[in-house]
């Protein structure tokens, strides 16, 4: 067995970044219910914002910081409006399955 | 030790991860969301990103997660069916996400030079104090279309949820 190195390398970080955003992705592709896909939508900006602070790290500024501090301000407002929107198509429609919300298809 | 607390982290933010994708019911889902939130908040610690870490927790963790919870509960959201259609990304969307894997692995290994590894203490700037001094000094300017951006997103939030009134 390996020995595993007593500090994690940047890579690590970034290669867990990676991982996350793909499974959002997944989540975003396969998923069926309107609220998750929206939550797959928050994991991805969970994992760039990762990566901004493992680069911020890795080049000692703190710019990184406030750029994930705006994806987070973004985030919010985006996850006030869009449930807010998820609401009034309940409301309309009765239904949360993507697939059947497809006025604007054609 | 800072790589034992980052495997243990990240082990639990992947397998959270892959619970949001997997299970059925949307709040298995949320629970799972609040779980990788809660690790990464770890991790932005691990990189000395004080300020960032407790925002995580409490902006992402606590207040857009249990609104997330509260439409979940509102709209008594049950478990998904699942659809017959799109064959096509149930096929090809497997191996495609798999290859961008690959490449952004492959990317990640040439790209990066070696680097002495992430230890907890390193990195100095991430405190409130620094941030705060960055936020207002050079970044001004979008701090302030920020603002207007919320002040958008609670209209536009009320404007979409209010009741019809005749």
């Amino acid at each position: 067995m390996p020995q595993l190195p007593s500090a994690a390398p940047l890579s690590w970080y970034l290669i867990l970044s990676a991982i996350l955003f793909v499974l959002g992705v997944a989540g975003f592709l396969f998923r069926r219910n309107i609220i998750t896909v929206f939550m797959s939508i928050e994991l991805m900006l969970n994992a760039v914002n990762l990566s901004f602070i493992a680069f911020s790290y890795q080049l000692g500024q703190n710019d990184g910081h406030i750029f994930s501090f705006f994806v987070m301000v973004v985030a919010a407002a985006e996850a006030a409006v869009g449930l807010a929107i998820i609401l009034t198509v309940f409301k309309n429609r009765q239904t949360l399955e993507i697939d059947e919300i497809s006025s604007l298809k054609n | 030790m800072d790589a034992i607390l980052f495997l243990i982290f990240a082990g639990i933010a992947v397998i959270c991860g892959l619970n949001l994708v997997l299970q059925k019911h949307p709040i298995s889902s949320a629970l799972s969301l609040v779980g990788v939130m809660g690790s990464l908040a770890v991790l932005y610690l691990l990189l000395g990103g004080e300020f960032i870490s407790m925002a995580q927790l409490i902006v992402y963790a606590g207040a857009i997660m249990v609104l997330f919870i509260f439409v979940i509960m509102l709209l008594n959201a049950g478990t998904e069916r699942p659809s017959r259609r799109r064959l096509w990304a149930q096929y090809a969307g497997v191996p495609l996400l798999a290859a961008m894997l690959a490449i952004a692995f492959y990317i990640i290994q040439r790209a990066l030079p070696p680097s002495p590894g992430v230890h907890f203490g390193a990195f100095q700037h991430g405190n409130p104090f620094d941030i705060g001094i960055k936020l207002f000094e050079n970044y001004v300017l979008p701090f302030e279309v920020t603002s207007l951006l919320i002040l958008i997103a609670i209209i536009g939030a009320i404007v979409l949820a209010r009741k019809e009134i005749n």
